[in-house]
């Protein structure tokens, strides 16, 4: 459904991300996990059409993607959950949510129900402003946001990040009940752990490169990926 | 109230200019709160309505000047913008600032080439110039028509940018690019309608002010622009009901002073010329006892 072949990508003169390739099979979770720099954000960023790829391709539902702007990738049914969430702080949640529908004409009543279903505390918390909710909050407007766009693939960047295990632990069991309603999900994380758990396939990134990959299962029993992302 | 009454006019035309100039602030904030960029060449873009006015009323009936004016006006301002500034999006901020300054010389430039450098007869505008007598106080009937229109547009305005999708991303896009992006928002089509909503505003503003001031030159733009930019920046730059109340304040103080003679009974009319000296002092005193104007965001920059 998804496939990157032999990515780079530049700043300047860093090169941040060293000829990748991966493919992502409609209706699986898979996850790029990898430290701090390794160019996860970047792979995602590129995707999404807001950083330029050096060279490679990009191809989606058999077509090529590469080099799209943002709004085209969000038409062609791909979106991100940026990194930091990225809320819009002055706007209500029922705004932000509606925002995420920006490119859509037809009714948003019923996904704004099944957002509002995934996450109820995002209805009670309809007419207050993005910026006055709890970093937990934050982080299921920005999916609710992702999903009114009704994407086929969801982008994730690090969806725990800075979150309570507790929250943590809510957030991917609605990851995974987001991939049950049929949307291939791509997630990166630094929580290797919780990120194997729920992978079908996993990849390791490693200074720009793919180094490792394998059944998220079979990556979580890896002996070096518990010494270097399992902390055992 | 004898004393309200025998400044009665100071108080008109005080009210009057200031909705001109928030007219043009609205401009000047808008653009600010999307690109974090002092638009200088907007005060010509208010002159340019003027000249356009000038030209075009010479030749055609006022039912098809006005809405032309303002066609053309606001078309100007999506041309400054996208071959002035969308180019340099991702330039430093100081690029398109003097990208700015060089549309600003280039509109006065081309200004003086069309009219020889004369000062131009700006039309009668029927209804608008008719004189009226209030209470006693000769004046035009712009002078009333004014902050009413001035009200009804800034609440239109208010509508627009909180009830609709395009007030919707522009609120966005005004906070984080790169997220608006995300959404699918095409950040230069929101740009591009801020441009064309300021120039509009603008356009109005040169119709209402040229006709109490009788002519047009290339540089007719420059003060009254400036005022507009220190009521935004009073006002809270980025602000919009700042910049409206930021104008007129302005609009009404430099009214009072320019009264001031018969106001305060000091003999001759030594304060006229004093009054622009005012705003800008004023502009001053703001800027030190409260850096981010009457409604500025507190110094967040762009995150
Ligand atoms: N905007 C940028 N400009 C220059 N270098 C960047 C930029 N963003 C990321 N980098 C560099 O690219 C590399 C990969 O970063 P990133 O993709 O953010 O990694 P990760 O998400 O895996 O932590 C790092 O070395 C980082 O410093
Ligand atoms: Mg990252």
């Amino acid at each position: 459904m998804f496939e990157i072949k032999n990515l780079f990508v530049n700043y300047g003169g860093i090169e941040a991300v060293r000829d990748i390739s991966f493919s992502v099979e409609e209706g699986k979770i898979v996850t790029l996990i990898g430290a701090n720099g390794a160019g996860k954000s970047t792979t995602l960023r590129t995707i999404a059409g807001l950083v330029k790829a050096k060279s490679g391709t990009i191809e989606f539902m058999g077509e090529k993607i590469t080099g799209k702007d943002p709004a085209s990738i969000v038409g062609k049914g791909i979106t991100l959950v940026p990194e930091g969430r990225k809320i819009f702080p002055d706007l209500t949640v029922l705004e932000n949510l509606k925002i995420g529908a920006y490119l859509r004409s037809d009714d948003i009543s019923k996904d704004l129900e099944w957002v509002y279903s995934l996450f109820p505390r995002l209805k009670e918390r309809s007419w207050q402003y993005g910026g006055t909710l709890s970093g937990g909050e934050q982080q299921m407007l920005a999916v609710g946001r992702a999903l009114m766009s009704r994407p086929k693939m969801i982008m994730m960047d690090e969806p725990s990040l800075g979150l309570a295990p507790l929250i943590v632990r809510d957030i991917f069991s609605i990851i995974k009940e987001i991939n049950k309603e049929g949307v291939t999900i791509l997630l990166v994380e630094q929580n290797a752990n919780m990120a194997l758990q729920v992978a079908d396939m996993a990849y390791v990134m490693e200074t720009g490169r793919i180094t490792l990959s394998g059944k998220g299962s079979e990556l979580i029993d890896n002996e070096d990926i518990k010494k270097a992302y399992l902390g055992k | 109230m004898e004393f309200f009454h025998q400044n009665l006019s100071y108080f008109l035309s005080g009210i009057s200019v200031g909705g001109q100039y928030a007219l043009i602030a609205i401009g000047y904030t808008m653009v600010y709160g999307i690109l974090r960029l002092i638009n200088f060449a907007h005060g010509d873009v208010f002159m340019c309505a003027g000249l356009m006015m000038v030209y075009l009323s010479s030749t055609l009936p006022f039912t098809i000047t006005i809405p032309l004016v303002l066609l053309l006006t606001v078309l100007l301002g999506f041309v400054i913008e996208r071959v002035a500034y969308m180019p340099l999006r991702s330039a430093p901020r100081m690029s398109v600032m003097i990208s700015a300054i060089g549309v600003s010389y280039l509109l006065q430039n081309a200004a003086l080439y069309f009219t020889g450098g004369l000062a131009k007869v700006y039309p009668e505008i029927p209804f608008l110039s008719n004189s009226i007598v209030i209470w006693d106080a000769t004046t035009r009937v712009v002078t009333i028509v004014t902050p009413f229109l001035t009200v009804v547009l800034v609440i239109l305005l208010t509508l627009l940018i909180k009830h609709t999708k395009i007030g919707m991303a522009m609120r966005a896009v005004s906070r984080d690019f790169e997220t608006s992006q995300l959404m699918g928002i095409k950040i230069n089509r929101v740009i591009s309608t801020t441009f064309m909503i300021g120039s509009l505003l603008a356009s109005v503003a040169s119709l209402l002010y040229f006709t109490n001031y009788a002519s047009v030159t290339p540089t007719s733009g420059a003060m009254p622009g400036l005022k507009a930019f220190v009521a935004a920046v009073f006002g809270g730059i980025g602000s919009i009901p700042g910049a409206v109340i930021g104008a007129f304040i302005i609009g009404i103080c430099e009214n009072i002073i320019k009264g001031g003679a018969s106001i305060f009974g000091i003999p001759g009319s030594g304060w006229t010329t004093f009054s622009d000296a005012f705003t800008f002092a004023f502009l001053i005193v703001i800027l030190v006892v409260k850096p981010t104007g009457l409604f500025g965001e507190k110094a967040v920059d762009k995150v």
